[in-house]
């Protein structure tokens, strides 16, 4: 088996038992990323050079024979929505094509502290707008387990590169099923954290009140380690919560006693392909029958969840990218007249069709005379769906859904419809409205061979047990891997 | 046709707090372009902004200072729109939920206090600067202000007259100053104000059409922009056309305004909550420690000078309307112990350099060597001519008052055998002046003594030369 089939920790083992250096473990990977990476596409920038000289850093760390993290000489890319400093951060925009940040997201300087080997930056729809990473300067991304289909979005890079085995683990971020879905399409497992539990400082806002950065990885004990060393109270993020420190890897294999499980009618809909259906009902008769009591429930503002979710998030967006105006950094036309030539020229140019929908949508819904029909309304939305879960999380410890309405579909198959794209995300958008943690783990597999994840939603702050949980589904339906059929020869 | 005139100001006033308002860049006026900037206040991509809470503490002192009610629960707002300065194309500020509300402050207008209702007051954040290049072919941009904090003191429509809102800008200076929350240099534009003027027929209750006039820096050009926008406004009603709700731009120099933009070019800002920013929920216990630790303000003082100094209430209202001039007057007054001598050489003396050389001249002269001078001078150890030279020479180098006076030898003069052979030497110098004296012209004697103070340089102690001089006569005159 290929040393870049191995999960973290299996990783880490073998960094330390020195069966393999960490530069030697870099540059597999960046072999690896050379041979897939043209099929599969997940990558737009390969940092080779820093990777190694991370790795050499990493590897005297590891020689030190210090308390070292388990992340020491561990090769991870990143979203490329996510700041690294003086490494080039695009959004997949032409907007920020040749962007260089300052300075370093706090996700990324933690990752950084603990040893992981940054191998470069992944593809994602353009400003992390879309559910298909198809709406990228850089082109599609492709699913690993098959390249005609998309691999999710809007972190498509990042769950595509875990499951072909391009980097040991990713981050992405989620402000509406970002991380949840396409880790869904891709076979591993994504989680979104509570709003406020890991720091936004240095990620590209897209909405604000949603947007949460997460790991994406190959199992569940890797999501817990991850989350050890994202979370955390940051006093640069003014919505950066400060709780207690969790270990969320400690007791992970626990059995969970009288575990009550709620599938809201809601997500169990029309609109819920009958293949996945059955996968997922599959995993929750299994932990039925390992103890747990499973529930249904009515959460009746669900169905408002979906528009409520494109006005604000849209809104948001309006207002967070218009700082691209091409004055200070990022695409500017050189033609332009004048100031407001210079704005209309370069954002219009600068910004894809997907983006520009979004700005114009956000800045009608805040007009004035439209703002109370539409911004208004949708907080208010939002607030009855926050209060609708508070409720189920009274009589039940967990909500269990489908991550998405069916497995990946085809590239090109939702592009000239943004409302059969937006519906993608039926299941995903209001968790981000209600700020609450939510993992999609891999459950098994359709006719077709395609992936689907089971979403379970928790009580803020209550990503413990919902790993818990996902480490129980993963026990029984055994991590996704894709068998590549020159490797099988 | 008579007119009522109706004004309100909003009045932005940059707080001097020691690092900008959502980052740690340092808050100073000037430095060379864009030194004084970090990716947070250029609003870098993935920035988030982090509300210094001094500025909240600045603005609770304002609010207090104003009479204000401090809001519980307040929250920032996101005001859209484009334009080069403001590097994330909005401005954070708050819209419907300012930090202080429904205040007032009195100002005196003649010899009547009249009382001047605060609508609000709500903290937002400052931007940067364009500058055109002379020959108009570059715009270039100097961020180093954005992100400075900013209070907007908006009052309600109660000022009557272009004079009166230049005495409530003054009074408003006045507080700010006492409360140390600004340094308000209206040439430096750390406090500009907006006129939003409207005229009625006189005794009428409808209200007129306004317009808003923007970003006026000093006092005049508020009153002068006032005053000519109120006649204005009256050509426009008496010629029994419409005025416009418009913004209008005020330039210094041609003395009028212009318009800016209409009302059907008013702008959208599409204002919603700043969702990088928590709400800010005031906590009592803090609200309480700032209302404990206000200082004096300039009406409290004023009284308190009265009462426990006993100088003229006038004198007291002159003194107390500049913060360091009253620092200075108090200051004075513990070390030489004459208040009335204080205030009268600080309302000619010290205002006459103010008004000559500007304020920079406080921070030459102090309580310490300014009240030493006075206290010398009280005990006649120096003369009041020799006063105002001390005076002079420590603003120029700084020296302490007693070594001018040794230097310059400046020490009243008191030895019995000096005056006296200087009396004697002056007498005889000028007989026709002794003999108009003995003759019966008493004008001779003021003759004398002025000889006498001039051949003693100034020196001499007035009371002693007058003195012996009326005994060396009477001695001529009996010979």
């Amino acid at each position: 088996m290929s040393i870049c089939k191995k999960t973290i920790i299996e990783t880490a083992e073998l960094l330390r038992s020195r069966e393999i250096g960490a530069v030697e473990l870099t540059k597999e990977y960046i072999n690896q990323i050379k041979k897939k990476n043209p099929d599969i596409n997940a990558y737009v920038t390969v940092c080779e050079n820093e990777a190694i000289k991370a790795a050499e850093t990493a590897q005297k760390l590891l020689d030190s024979n210090e308390d070292i993290s388990y992340l020491c000489g561990v090769p991870t890319a990143l979203k490329d929505n996510i700041c690294t400093n003086n490494i080039r951060t695009t959004c997949a925009s032409k907007m920020l094509e040749n962007f260089l940040p300052p300075y370093s997201a706090t996700v990324y300087n933690k990752l950084q502290k603990s040893g992981a080997v940054l191998l470069g930056k992944l593809n994602m729809d353009e400003f992390a707008m879309g559910s298909s990473s198809e709406h990228s300067i850089f082109g599609a991304v492709h699913n690993p387990w098959n390249t005609a289909y998309v691999a999710g979005g809007s972190s498509g890079g990042s769950a595509a590169a875990v499951a072909a085995d391009l980097c040991a683990f990713s981050l992405g971020s989620d402000t509406g099923g970002s991380i949840r879905q396409p880790a869904s399409f891709c076979g591993v497992v994504g989680l979104k954290p509570t709003y406020g539990l890991v720091s936004r400082l240095g990620l590209i806002a897209f909405a604000s009140s949603l947007d949460q950065i997460g790991p994406m990885t190959k199992d569940v004990a890797d999501c817990a380690l991850i989350m050890n060393v994202i979370a955390g109270y940051d006093p640069m993020d003014s919505t950066s919560v400060k709780v207690q420190a969790v270990d969320y890897l400690d007791g992970l294999e626990r059995e969970v006693d009288d575990l009550k499980i709620v599938l809201p009618r809601e997500f169990f809909d029309s609109a819920l392909d009958e293949d996945v259906k059955d996968i997922i009902m599959r995993a929750l008769k299994d932990l039925e029958s390992g103890g747990a009591i499973l529930s249904e429930c009515s959460l009746p503002s669900i169905k408002n969840a979906v528009p409520a979710y494109y006005i604000i998030s849209s809104s948001e967006a309006s207002s967070n990218l218009a700082r691209f105006d091409g004055i200070r950094y990022g695409y500017r036309d050189e033609n332009a007249k004048n100031i407001s030539d210079l704005y209309r020229r370069s954002r219009s140019e600068g910004f894809g069709r997907e983006v520009k929908r979004r700005i114009l949508l956000g800045t009608y819904a805040l007009s004035s005379g439209y703002q109370d029909e539409l911004y208004k309304k949708a907080l208010k939305v939002r607030s009855m769906i926050s209060r609708e879960f508070n409720n189920a999380f009274k009589k039940y410890d967990v909500i269990a859904a489908p991550t998405c309405p069916t497995v990946a579909f085809k590239l090109g198959e939702k592009l000239d419809d943004p409302l059969k794209m937006y519906l993608n995300d039926i299941y995903t958008v209001a968790v981000n409205l209600a700020g609450l943690p939510a993992i999609s783990v891999p459950c098994g597999k359709d006719k077709n061979g395609l992936p689907v994840g089971i979403q379970l939603i928790g009580k803020p702050f209550g990503e413990k047990l919902l790993l818990n949980i996902a480490k129980m589904i993963e026990m029984k339906a055994g991590r996704l891997q894709i068998h590549e059929e020159k490797e099988d020869l | 046709m008579g007119y009522d005139t109706v004004i309100g100001l909003e009045i932005h006033v940059e707080l001097k707090t020691s690092s900008k308002i959502f980052c740690g860049c340092k808050n100073e006026f000037g430095g060379e372009p864009n030194t004084r900037c970090c990716p947070v206040c250029l609003g870098m991509p993935g920035t988030l902004p982090v509300l210094n809470k001094k500025v909240l503490e600045y603005t609770v002192k304002a609010g207090l200072a104003m009479n204000c009610k401090t809001a519980g629960f307040s929250k920032f707002d996101r005001k859209n729109y484009f334009y080069p300065d403001m590097p994330k194309a909005y401005q954070v500020t708050q819209h419907n939920l300012p930090i202080c509300y429904d205040g007032y402050v009195d100002i005196v207008v003649g010899h009547e206090i009249k009382r001047i209702g605060i609508e609000r007051i709500h903290i937002e954040e400052d931007a940067g600067k364009l500058i055109h290049s002379s020959d108009g072919q570059d715009s270039l941009i100097d961020y180093n202000r954005c992100g400075v904090p900013l209070i907007e003191i908006v009052t309600r429509p109660d000022i009557s007259s272009p004079e009166e809102a230049k005495i409530f800008l003054e009074t408003i200076k006045t507080i700010l100053e006492y409360i140390e929350v600004s340094d308000c240099r209206m040439q430096e534009g750390s406090l500009r104000a907006d006129v939003n003027l409207s005229l009625k027929p006189k005794g009428s209750n409808t209200p007129g059409v306004r317009t808003e006039m923007k970003n006026l820096n000093s006092l005049r050009a508020v009153q002068r922009a006032a005053q000519a926008e109120a006649e204005r406004q009256a050509r426009i009603l008496d010629a029994g056309q419409e005025v416009y709700q418009e913004t209008r731009r005020w330039d210094d120099h041609k003395g009028e305004s212009f318009v800016m933009r209409g009302k059907e070019e008013s702008m959208d800002y599409r204002y919603f909550p700043e969702p990088d920013l928590p709400p800010v929920c005031l906590d009592e216990n803090f609200v309480r420690t700032i209302k404990k630790s206000m200082p004096e303000l300039p009406g409290m003082r004023r009284e308190r000078y009265v009462n426990q100094f006993g100088i003229p209430k006038y004198d007291a209202e002159l003194i107390t309307q500049n913060k360091h001039i009253a620092d200075l007057f108090e200051s004075t007054t513990e070390i030489c112990g004459n208040p009335k001598l204080v205030s009268n050489w600080i309302m000619t003396e010290i205002m006459k350099r103010i008004n000559e050389t500007g304020e920079m001249i406080l921070e030459s002269i102090n309580g310490e060597n300014f009240g030493q001078t006075l206290l010398l001078l009280d005990k006649g150890e120096i003369t009041h001519a020799s006063a105002i030279q001390v005076i002079d020479v420590l603003l120029e180098t700084g020296e302490e008052p007693v070594k001018i006076i040794e230097r310059l030898n400046l020490r009243v003069q008191r030895d019995e055998t000096l005056v006296e052979d200087t009396i004697t030497q002056v007498i005889n110098d000028y007989p026709d002046a002794l003999n108009d004296y003995i003759s019966g012209k008493e004008k001779a004697f003021g003759f004398f003594m002025g000889k006498t103070m001039a051949a003693l340089k100034g020196r001499g102690d007035p009371s002693q030369v007058k003195r012996m001089l009326a005994k060396e006569l009477q001695k001529r005159m009996n010979q």
